[in-house]
């Protein structure tokens, strides 16, 4: 069974002459467990994607079918309970008045989760941070430990679909990996599913079994890592992604 | 000594293991900060010192400030015992300064607890909602900061009656504009930022991202906007007073008593001049605090 399909996506933004169709008829499913990547340069459509999926885009014409669910104009509440999402930047996704203690209390709370204390402390050991940072602001935290709270605030409810926007591109390399580690981990341990947008094939490669190659808005082609790997893309486009990234290693 | 060491210690340690002890700390550090600034410190002591003034009143007042005593007017300061002298009809300027200290202080926290909160919430659910909702208050609040402000309050004290409540309302009433544009502004930076697209991913409604998560990022530069205006405030209370329509005789307000002291001005100074230092005082004070709010309330400041 699937967890996500998507069916002809188109999103825009604007009216009229000034409308503009950041992703055009894009299709894909995603099973059960599953980790899709999609990567494209900036400006390909990529995060629209991920962004209408969670209902942050209204604009958007197609199908789309997310855990059993079809999704309409407006998400329902059992919705946000089974897909949460992790946002780019760590430092604009906390609000920064707000502890860390309240930031998932008010989560769990929302989704009506009970023992919110005793559920906070394992929140934060699964995420790697010990109980000295449940009450300290975003302020007081690093670019990493945010980022791990943000992951900590939406594993808050126990989802079983997590969207992840570039969750390490605004941190420092050995900060990427420390993250992109845990994310491995927790996927193993609560049996999730991922959709990742990167522009870093490596982080693709590292977390995800399919990649979807965006430019333009549109699919440019679907493979697997291990094809990825063996250098079996059959798109210029892709070939010349791969090449590039292989360059900027060495 | 070794008890408020303690309290210190639980207040400012890294690691907090109760939410109570989270928000003291948070509050505790505040203090420390606003501590630290000297000339904010004057102000709050002044504003204490008037604070007291007003309500131990009855205790310092050497002279009833209704008691009319022709044969005693217009004494210079010191004179038979008037600490500040005696106005127009023999009254005790001083006893009169400290009954007043209660109304002006009134005034001032009738409007601050209407005024920025309807500004408040005028101005969040039109950035908030947006769209049509957004023209209709924001039009409507253009018309309110079109009129010059003490002619509207004029013209609203006309049409209610004199007396100090209906002052309040005017005041509240003219006041309330310049707040709903400060949090409309702050509404629409934060409305896009990605901490309000992660609440209503977990499913909150726009009442609690409106109340919960905007407001507490508003509420900052309100309070500063607030402090700066409360001796605006005062002054209009003062200039209605003045034109004979907030507070009504005998009345001991302030801006009443320098309207009664000016016919006096060039013979008898202190009739005027007295209340004049009065509302200086608190004015000043209110601006060196609000001065001084801005370091402790900025969401940037790094206090740890």
């Amino acid at each position: 069974m699937s967890a996500i399909t998507i069916k002809d996506l188109t999103v825009w933004f604007g009216t009229g002459a000034e409308r503009n169709d950041a992703v055009k008829d894009v299709s894909f499913d995603v099973a059960d467990g599953e980790s899709f990547g999609l990567v494209g340069e900036s400006g390909s459509g990529k995060s629209t994607i991920l962004r209408a999926i969670a209902g942050l885009v209204p604009t958007w014409s197609g199908e789309m079918t997310v855990a059993g669910e079809t999704l309409g104009p407006k998400r329902s509440k059992a919705f946000y309970s089974k897909v949460q999402m992790v946002f780019q930047d760590p430092y604009a996704s906390l609000h920064p008045r707000q502890t860390v203690d309240r930031v998932l209390s008010e989560a769990m709370r929302l989704h009506g989760v009970e023992n919110i204390d005793s559920r906070i402390g394992t929140l934060l050991d699964d995420v790697g941070l010990g109980p000295g940072f449940r009450f300290r602001y975003p302020h007081q935290l690093s670019g990493g430990q945010r980022q791990r709270v943000a992951i900590a605030r939406a594993l808050a409810c126990d989802p079983s679909i997590l969207l992840l926007d570039e969750p390490t591109s605004a941190l420092d390399v050995s900060v990427q990996a420390e993250i992109l580690n845990l994310l491995v981990d927790l996927r193993h341990e609560h049996k999730l599913t991922y959709i990742m947008v990167s522009h870093d094939l490596g982080v693709v490669g590292h977390l995800c079994e399919r990649i979807g190659v965006m430019k333009d808005g549109r699919f440019e082609e679907v493979l697997t890592v291990e094809d990825m790997r063996a250098f079996k893309a059959t798109s210029p486009y892709t070939r010349h992604l791969l090449e590039s990234s292989i360059n900027s290693i060495r | 000594m070794s008890t408020t060491q303690g309290l210190r210690d639980w207040l400012l340690t890294e690691e907090p293991t109760s939410r109570r002890q989270a928000r003291y700390a948070s509050w505790y550090k505040g203090w420390l900060t606003l501590r630290s600034n000297k000339l904010t410190m004057f102000g709050l002591y002044v504003l204490a010192f008037l604070v007291l003034c007003a309500i131990f009143a009855p205790v310092l007042a050497t002279h009833d400030p209704f008691a009319q005593d022709l044969g005693q007017r217009l004494l210079a300061p010191g004179e038979n015992g008037h600490f500040f002298g005696t106005d127009s009809l023999g009254r005790d300027i001083y006893s009169r300064l400290l009954y007043g200290a209660r109304i002006s202080i009134y005034i001032v926290l009738l409007v601050v607890m209407v005024a920025p909160l309807v500004g408040l919430i005028v101005g969040t659910v039109s950035g908030y909602a947006g769209g049509w909702i957004d023209v209709v208050l924001m039009r409507i609040t253009d018309i309110f900061l079109a009129f010059p402000r003490l002619i509207l309050a004029l013209a609203f004290v006309a049409a209610l009656g004199a007396g100090i409540e209906n002052a309040v309302l005017a005041i509240s009433l003219t006041a309330w504009p310049p707040y709903a544009r400060i949090a409309r502004a702050e509404t629409l930076t934060i409305r896009n930022s990605d901490f309000i697209h992660a609440i209503k991913l977990q499913g909150a409604g726009p009442f609690r991202i409106v109340t919960r998560h905007i407001w507490p990022l508003c509420i900052s530069s309100l309070v500063i906007r607030v402090t700066l205006d409360m001796a605006g405030i005062i002054l209009t209370a003062a200039g209605l007073g003045f034109l004979g329509l907030g507070a009504q005789p005998p009345s001991p307000e302030w801006g009443a008593m320098i309207s009664e002291g000016r016919k006096y001005i060039l013979d008898y100074w202190w009739v005027a001049t007295i209340p004049g230092i009065a509302i200086f005082a608190i004015s000043l004070a209110f601006n060196l605090l609000g001065d001084g709010m801005r370091d402790v309330l900025d969401p940037k400041e790094d206090n740890s």
